[in-house]
């Protein structure tokens, strides 16, 4: 049999994709439907074969309080952090888009948290929340006040933890507001100008509109970052105190090699893929369909 | 005083060393339609926009009716500006753009209303107004930005080569339309382009810059007869004006390379301009200088042929496509009102008055040269 050209020409395109398709199946897909056949078994003791448990693994999961906490800790948390740092981006880039002296090491400074890795990062701030010489608590000493146990104190610790994160993912965020804003043509702005209106009046009727398709994609990697952020709680509480800055994601590691029940890892896993996958569907379907894509 | 006169006086424009805009000064009566042409980065946009408040005058004044406005802001100056680009706002439907500005401006929505349906009809948009600028034509996109300009009633607008991104069927047909809303609304128009042709069909008056300056500031036809220097007369027209060196020779002076006088001794070292459209073809025993023919180009309704006069090449105009003989003599000869004399620093030279030809040069010609005794 011989190969017509157009089957030619489709062999040449599957063979083009194959290394990728091979390294996503094999690092992205494998996995994911290993964890979730993993979720649906219990280990077999002393070499027995795993027992398939259907969903009790899941009825367990939604059962134990230490889960709510932690998934309530990951809601605060992201509630805390996305909406803060997706303005404190955005009002970062509309300040350093201008013209003004200086520009480029403000945009500087901006971006130095970014690309501060999250470990160094959080010995930084491990220094500025420390209670006795933290720098915190040394500023809050000077004007009087009493200090606080940042890290310690079960019902801030959280919020501490939030701080550092917008600290660190505003400037990330900036970068892509930046890289938009200047997408923006500049007669838009003049012409509006000729009409008189106001700054205010302009940003939201034309930049914050034509800026939607960042804001999404800054919210999606928000989202993402709530889950998928970990690093700094391992410099920072370990979780603590009393699973207060507890995380999904620590959590889960903590299950998988702390507590070895891989079990429960895994099932919290395929949780937290739905949660994020319904968020997607979400993303895709309502707010796109209101954005304006050049 | 009416509220569109607009009177710029010594406004300069420099960013840092370089010079934009050089103590230009013009004033605009109301219901004119002024264009401001020039080569590219001559400072055309640079003026406009200063008029329009988006860029700030370096010196000199700007007056709008009796209002200074040299630093009032740009929406404070009741103006509407063309872009280039049209700076539509691309997530905004036709009506949304073309309403914005009244919206801006707080119009009251059955003002509002009002005003756009005028205005989509004046400008044949009516069945787009739902469509966003990116389902649109270049034309389309073009009456958007048009419709805004009109639809804010102010008494002047500003146009920054406004059809430069459009086909040339396209502009031409824009041309006429533009024109005829700004009789019909009587607007007062400041038109930026660097295309003589519509700046010759479109204005009352055209302002000429180079360099930052106004060369010259007339109606088209007094830019096309009396061309103020050699920059001039070569920047309107097509072809071009031909542009010859003038030398002494006896007691007159000639083209470069050739023998026939064509005017006085004084213009020698400057030069002749002569339009292609203004040059006779003619046999070799009439008055002229003398030429052979390099090459034609047909162009429909009429051919330019490129002729040979002592060391340089004429374009002469003929209509139709006459059949010529590459090898043959021939005479061009013009009309000596029709020529045009420039001194050596490019300005016009008004006290001169080109030579007319005669049958009688002829038997003032030199002894031939070596090597030209084919004849
Ligand atoms: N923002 C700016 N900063 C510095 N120089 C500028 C700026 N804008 C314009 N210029 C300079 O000023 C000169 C005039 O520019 P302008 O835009 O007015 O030219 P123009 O006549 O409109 O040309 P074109 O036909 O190409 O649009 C140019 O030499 C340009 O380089
Ligand atoms: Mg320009």
């Amino acid at each position: 049999m011989t190969l017509t050209a157009h089957r030619k020409l489709q062999l040449y395109g599957a063979l083009l994709l194959l290394p990728a398709a091979l390294l996503l199946g094999l690092f992205a897909y494998l996995p994911t439907i290993s964890t979730v056949i993993q979720s649906l078994f219990l280990p077999g003791f002393r070499g027995a074969p795993p027992e398939f448990v259907g969903l009790d693994n899941y009825r367990y999961l939604f059962e134990d309080p230490k889960f709510w906490l932690v998934a309530r800790n990951n809601l605060i948390y992201a509630l805390g952090t996305i909406p803060t740092s997706m303005a404190l981006s955005l009002a970062m880039a509309l300040l350093v888009n201008r013209q003004l002296p200086g520009r480029g090491l403000v945009r500087m400074a901006y971006f130095t948290p970014t690309i501060l890795p999250m470990i160094a990062a959080a010995n930084i701030w491990m220094f500025f929340y420390a209670p006795q010489i933290g720098l915190f608590n040394k500023l809050l000493g000077a004007f009087g006040l009493g200090g606080m146990n940042w890290l310690g104190d079960p019902g801030v610790a959280l919020y501490s933890i939030i701080v550092m994160s917008v600290w660190k993912e505003a400037g990330f965020f900036m970068l892509f507001y930046l890289a938009a804003l200047q997408a923006i043509p500049p007669e838009l702005k003049e012409a509006a100008d000729l009409e008189g209106t106001s700054r205010w009046r302009f940003f939201w009727r034309v930049t914050f509109p034509l800026l939607m398709p960042t804001t999404l994609f800054v919210l999606i990697n928000a989202l993402i970052n709530a889950v998928r952020v970990v690093d700094h709680l391992f410099i920072l509480t370990k979780g603590g105190p009393n699973n207060a800055t507890n995380l999904l994601l620590y959590y889960v590691y903590e299950n998988a090699f702390a507590f070895f029940d891989r079990t429960t890892a895994a099932t919290i896993t395929v949780v937290i893929l739905l949660v994020l996958a319904v968020v997607a569907t979400l993303k895709f379907t309502l707010l796109d369909r209101r954005t304006h894509y050049q | 005083m009416s509220p569109s006169r607009i009177q710029l006086t010594g406004v300069s424009k420099h960013w840092g060393a370089t010079t934009a805009v050089d103590d230009i000064s013009f004033d605009v009566a109301p219901g004119q339609f002024v264009i401001l042409l020039g080569p590219s980065g001559c400072g055309k946009s640079t003026t406009l926009r200063m008029i329009a408040g988006l860029e700030e005058a370096s010196q000199g004044t700007i007056h709008i009716g009796e209002r200074d406005v040299t630093r009032a802001s740009p929406g404070d100056r009741g103006l509407s500006m063309v872009f280039q680009s049209y700076a539509l706002f691309p997530h905004l439907n036709v009506a949304e753009n073309i309403l914005f500005g009244l919206r801006s401006r707080r119009v009251p929505r059955a003002e509002r209303d009002k005003r756009l349906a005028h205005v989509a009809k004046l400008v044949d948009l009516a069945p787009y107004l739902a469509r966003k600028p990116a389902n649109l034509s270049g034309g389309q996109r073009q009456r958007v930005a048009l419709a805004r300009a009109i639809v804010s009633e102010h008494p002047i607008c500003l146009m920054d080569e406004p059809l430069s991104n459009l086909d040339a069927r396209l502009r031409a047909d824009m041309r006429r339309e533009i024109k005829a809303l700004q009789r019909r609304l009587n607007m007062t128009v400041i038109y930026v382009t660097h295309d003589q042709v519509e700046a010759m069909s479109m204005g009352d008056r055209v302002i000429l810059m180079q360099h930052g300056r106004i060369v010259q500031d007339g109606t088209p036809s007094e830019l096309y007869n009396q061309p103020a220097s050699a920059f001039a007369a070569s920047f309107i027209g097509s072809p071009a004006m031909n542009l010859l060196p003038l030398v002494a020779l006896d007691s007159a002076a000639v083209i470069d390379g050739d023998t026939t006088p064509v005017a006085p001794l004084e213009a020698a070292g400057g030069k002749l301009g002569v339009r292609p459209e203004d040059i006779e073809l003619r046999a070799d025993h009439e008055p002229g200088v003398a030429a052979h023919i390099v090459s034609e180009e047909y162009l429909g309704a009429d051919t330019v042929v490129h002729a040979a006069v002592g060391n340089h090449v004429l374009r002469v105009r003929l209509a139709g496509r006459p059949v010529l003989a590459e090898k043959k003599s021939y005479r061009l000869y013009w009309a000596s009102a029709k020529a045009h004399l420039f001194a050596e620093n490019g300005l016009r030279l008004e006290h001169l008055a080109p030579r007319a030809f005669t049958a009688a040069q002829r038997s003032v010609s030199r002894p031939p040269l070596v090597g030209s005794f084919q004849h």
